[in-house]
């Protein structure tokens, strides 16, 4: 790489055990938090609460033991990337999964309503 | 490996140890752990399995001459589109630019002394074979007869042929793809030579760098597709049984979701070549090289979220048929843009016509027509009336062969000298390129007529009023693989006794062609360091370096 | 240099195609990352798949969830979590030159638990489930219980087996993987310079981790354990 120098780079930063100890610690109050949570009824939400519990675990993961705190740059491209192409696979799949049995026109409607609701609109 | 130099009356350089001749053996090639030579290894396997796909092929068009089927049952001919189908896109197609001229080329170009990873590198080969090995032995031994497409619950409940094997064997030469998008990447991003910048890459790598990022993000899910495929079949239950409330739609989105991109793997590295060939035999720079480099990476991403148009007839929901059909319009634009600037580096380009310049200008053409038609397809309602017909044959192969294969030939052509170290006879090869050009259209655009008129794709009988343009169609394939045939005939020639080639035949600019012919293992006697554009052609007159 | 695959006694590693060391670990992180982004797609799949069938059956997905055993997920959540964190710390100990039996010590440590997840999960749930015919394609017994949703628990039961099961495999591996560096620590050669194979190796390790975080609420906790079902 052009004007590549010899250095000290970022991985040479070593994490402390405190700092390791303290993530374990997170992850284990988060598994017992989704757990417990689970034996509340919240409708909904317990799905919720139970995502964004094992995201919040997976940053503390990724930042902390996977060390990408400390490793801005690329790799948090390659992170982002792979997440985002799976969610788009997710969500274009589930576009097709649940509206297949949507009516082809919203109730009320049809194409020749088009043309008097755009010169409404528009004069 | 010959390496008798017949007359070295230029600088020794062309008795110099190179890559081919430093070590001797069959286990110096079968352990090497050089990217030129593992470049040879795949060039040579898929050189066969080409040979494999388009025997089926030529057993098909055979069939087609008679409207009854002149050669095959039905049952034996849905084996033999299939067999064409998955060994042409997954063991030729998607491998054939990237791991020969991609592995042998990147280093190179970049100005590095290998990719980031030789023993993965190797390796990637290794599986390549197996999965190859695997796909043969399901042909020997009764064959697949679900389509390249294995679309459930045919493949997973009702085929009886070798599924599970052709499918493991897909599997597995997966991660050949995964291995080599991996190693590209890598070596571009951290291996590219001092003073070699993003925008001074030769618009290859920037190809290759798109294409490897769709083999990275789209292959593992076509494997773990063909893993659940393979359960099902055994276990005879899975998640596309509808029995228990499964979808067989959810399998042709998971196929498709690394398919579509798929075949933007098998176009892009054609793509690249194309650029490099037009400028080097206009003497010209690229008309608008972030236009092109940007459009390689817009057609990677774009190509992601168009797999719906595969499946507008299949029973998907018509908002999610408006959504994929908008956006495979907008996936045309970046290809459009490619072609225009292709054009414009033409315009006042001081143009030369050998064989690669042939094949690159033939694919200005094809491709550009293939593409066209691929808008029909694109439209929802036209494609209710041409999904599943020859038109769709004839549009992918303009694509794939028009396109795809013939920059492949034309990259073969151009770096022969550079990879053998020999020249090949470029009036042969000019007349093999146009053999090639004359049978492809006249095996394809019949097809385009037959699709309209509605003759279903994948059937071996047919209305006895499309005869005529079955039989044009079998004819141009003969001419066809007559063409295919010469450059086998010429390069062989070429390689025990053609005239040593130069550092740089074609004075072409680029790294590659700075160092000898053929390279040394090291590639480089001394890294280069970089501080031109690329295409620095002289805008003056033909002289160059 | 050499173009076969013979190895060279190399005290640092280091490899010829790169211009210096730290090339060489930039090139090896960025590759694991490509590699780990490729099992997020692999995997993706799954959870794609998954996703939308828990959209269109949850009332099935829900009985399913119900017929595992939380305490053994939740069990094999903290087994991994804190084999991640003898994984990191084994990375640590390269990295401020411990001795290599320090080394050694975390990373057996970190493949006996995995080694736990696995018997864990092969002895009290895959077992057990198959004693009690809910093994998809191995004797599966529809209950009356599940009315008229008792397919799609099959379909549940289908993903819990595919997804743990591909899971597993890859703790398999990665158990391989931790074999072989306790190998290579054995003979020294991990230093504070050069222990970048223990570090791609963790951010495999962790990434297996990931996953099951991921897969125990999904799988194990589907309308919630309070009593009068969910949602």
């Amino acid at each position: 790489m052009s004007g590549h120098t010899e250095h000290q780079e970022h991985t040479a930063h070593v994490v402390p055990i405190s700092t390791y100890v303290g993530v374990f610690v997170v992850l284990l109050i988060g598994t017992a938090l989704t757990t417990a949570v689970a034996y509340i009824d919240l409708g909904r939400w317990n799905t919720v609460v139970a995502l964004v519990i094992a995201v919040t675990k997976m940053v503390f993961v990724i930042l902390f033991f996977m060390h990408v705190k400390y490793n801005p740059g690329l790799t948090r491209i390659v992170i982002a990337g792979a997440f985002f192409w799976l969610g788009i696979m997710i969500c274009f799949s589930m576009a097709d999964e649940l509206t297949r049995g949507w009516e082809y026109n919203p109730p009320g409607w049809s194409p020749g309503l088009i043309l008097p609701y755009l010169f409404h609109f528009l004069f | 490996m010959s390496t008798a130099i017949a007359d070295v009356h230029e600088a020794p350089a062309e008795s110099r140890v190179n890559y081919l001749n430093a070590t001797y053996g069959l286990k110096s090639w079968l352990l090497t752990l050089d990217h030129k030579r593992i470049a040879l290894l795949y060039l040579g396997t898929i050189t066969l399995t080409f040979v494999v796909g388009g025997l089926a092929a030529v057993l098909m068009r055979l069939n087609l001459i008679e409207p009854q089927g002149a050669l095959v049952e039905p049952d034996t001919y849905n084996k033999l589109f299939s067999i064409h189908g998955i060994i042409m896109v997954f063991f030729f197609l998607v491998p054939s630019i990237p791991a020969t001229l991609g592995n042998f080329l990147i280093p190179l170009m970049i100005g590095a002394r290998d990719v980031a990873f030789p023993k993965l590198n190797l390796m990637s080969w290794y599986v390549f074979v197996t999965g190859a090995a695997c796909v043969m032995y399901a042909v020997m031994t009764g064959g697949v007869d679900t389509g390249w497409t294995f679309y459930t619950p045919y493949s997973t409940s009702y085929a009886h042929t070798q599924v599970i094997a052709a499918a493991v064997g897909i599997f597995i030469a997966g991660f050949s793809s995964i291995l080599t998008g991996l190693n590209f990447l890598v070596t571009i991003h951290k291996m590219r030579a001092p003073g070699m910048t993003w925008f001074r890459l030769p618009l290859f790598i920037w190809a290759m760098y798109a294409t490897s990022l769709i083999f990275v993000l789209g292959t593992p899910v076509i494997a773990v597709t063909l893993l659940l495929l393979a359960a099902e079949r055994l276990l005879h239950v899975g998640i596309f049984d509808p029995a228990i409330g499964g979808d067989p739609l959810l399998f042709q989105h998971l196929f498709w979701f690394y398919s579509h991109p798929a075949v933007y793997i098998m176009i892009l590295p054609g793509m690249g070549v194309i650029s490099e060939l037009i400028t080097a035999f206009s003497r010209k720079k690229i008309f608008g090289y972030s236009f092109v480099a940007f459009s390689s990476l817009g057609i990677a991403i774009i190509s992601f979220v168009v797999w719906g148009h595969h499946m507008f007839v299949t029973g998907q929901s018509l908002y999610a048929g408006l959504v994929f059909s908008v956006l495979s319009f907008v996936v045309a634009i970046p290809s459009a843009v490619k072609v225009f600037n292709w054009t414009a580096t033409l315009y006042k380009g001081s143009i030369s016509y050998e064989a690669p310049m042939l094949y690159a200008l033939g694919f200005i053409g094809l491709f550009t027509m293939g593409g066209l038609t691929g808008l029909f397809l694109a439209s929802l309602a036209t494609d209710v009336h041409l999904n599943g017909t020859y038109f769709i044959v004839a549009h992918f192969h303009y694509i794939m062969v028009g396109g795809a294969v013939m920059a492949y030939l034309g990259g073969i052509h151009y770096w022969w000298p550079k990879i053998t170290g020999r020249l090949y006879p470029d009036l042969w090869a000019r007349f093999a390129a146009l053999i090639i050009f004359i049978g492809f259209n006249l095996t394809f655009f019949p097809q385009f007529m037959l699709g309209y008129l509605g003759m279903p794709r994948r059937y071996g009988i047919y209305p006895a009023e499309f005869q005529v343009l079955n039989v044009m169609s079998s004819a141009g394939a003969s001419i066809l693989a007559i063409g295919y045939v010469i450059p086998l005939i010429y390069f062989y020639w070429s390689w025990n006794y053609g005239p040593p080639a130069g550092p740089n035949p074609w004075g072409a600019t680029g790294l590659e062609w700075t160092t000898a012919s053929p390279p040394p293992t090291e590639n480089f006697e001394q890294i280069p360091i970089v501080t031109e554009d690329a295409y620095n052609y002289p805008t003056a007159d033909v002289a160059s370096e | 240099m050499s173009d076969t695959a013979l190895h060279h006694p190399n005290p640092t590693g280091f490899a010829h195609q790169f211009e210096d060391l730290e090339q060489q670990h930039e090139a090896g992180r960025l590759g694991m990352w490509i590699f780990l982004a490729t099992e997020i797609l692999f995997f993706g799949g799954m959870f794609t798949s998954y996703t939308i069938y828990r959209a269109l059956h949850l009332p099935s997905f829900i009985i399913g969830s119900h017929l595992l055993e939380v305490k053994f997920g939740a069990t094999n959540t903290v087994v991994l979590i804190c084999s991640s964190l003898t994984m990191a710390l084994a990375i640590r100990a390269a990295q401020t030159g411990k001795s290599k039996s320090t080394i050694i010590f975390y990373l057996i440590l970190t493949m006996f638990l995995g080694a736990l997840f696995l018997g864990l999960k092969l002895r009290f749930e895959w077992y057990h489930d198959y004693v009690e015919h809910i093994v998809p394609g191995f004797g599966f017994q529809y209950r009356p219980e599940w009315g008229s949703a008792a397919p799609g628990v099959q379909m549940f039961m289908c993903f819990y087996f595919f997804m743990t099961g591909l899971h597993a495999l890859h703790m398999i591996v990665g158990l391989g993987v931790l074999a072989v560096l306790v190998g290579m620590s054995a003979r020294g050669r991990f230093t504070s310079q050069y222990y970048v194979p223990l570090e791609i190796s963790g951010l495999y390790w962790h990434f297996v981790d990931i996953v099951w975080i991921f897969l125990f609420p999904l799988l194990y906790l589907i309308g919630g354990r309070y009593s009068g079902g969910g949602h």
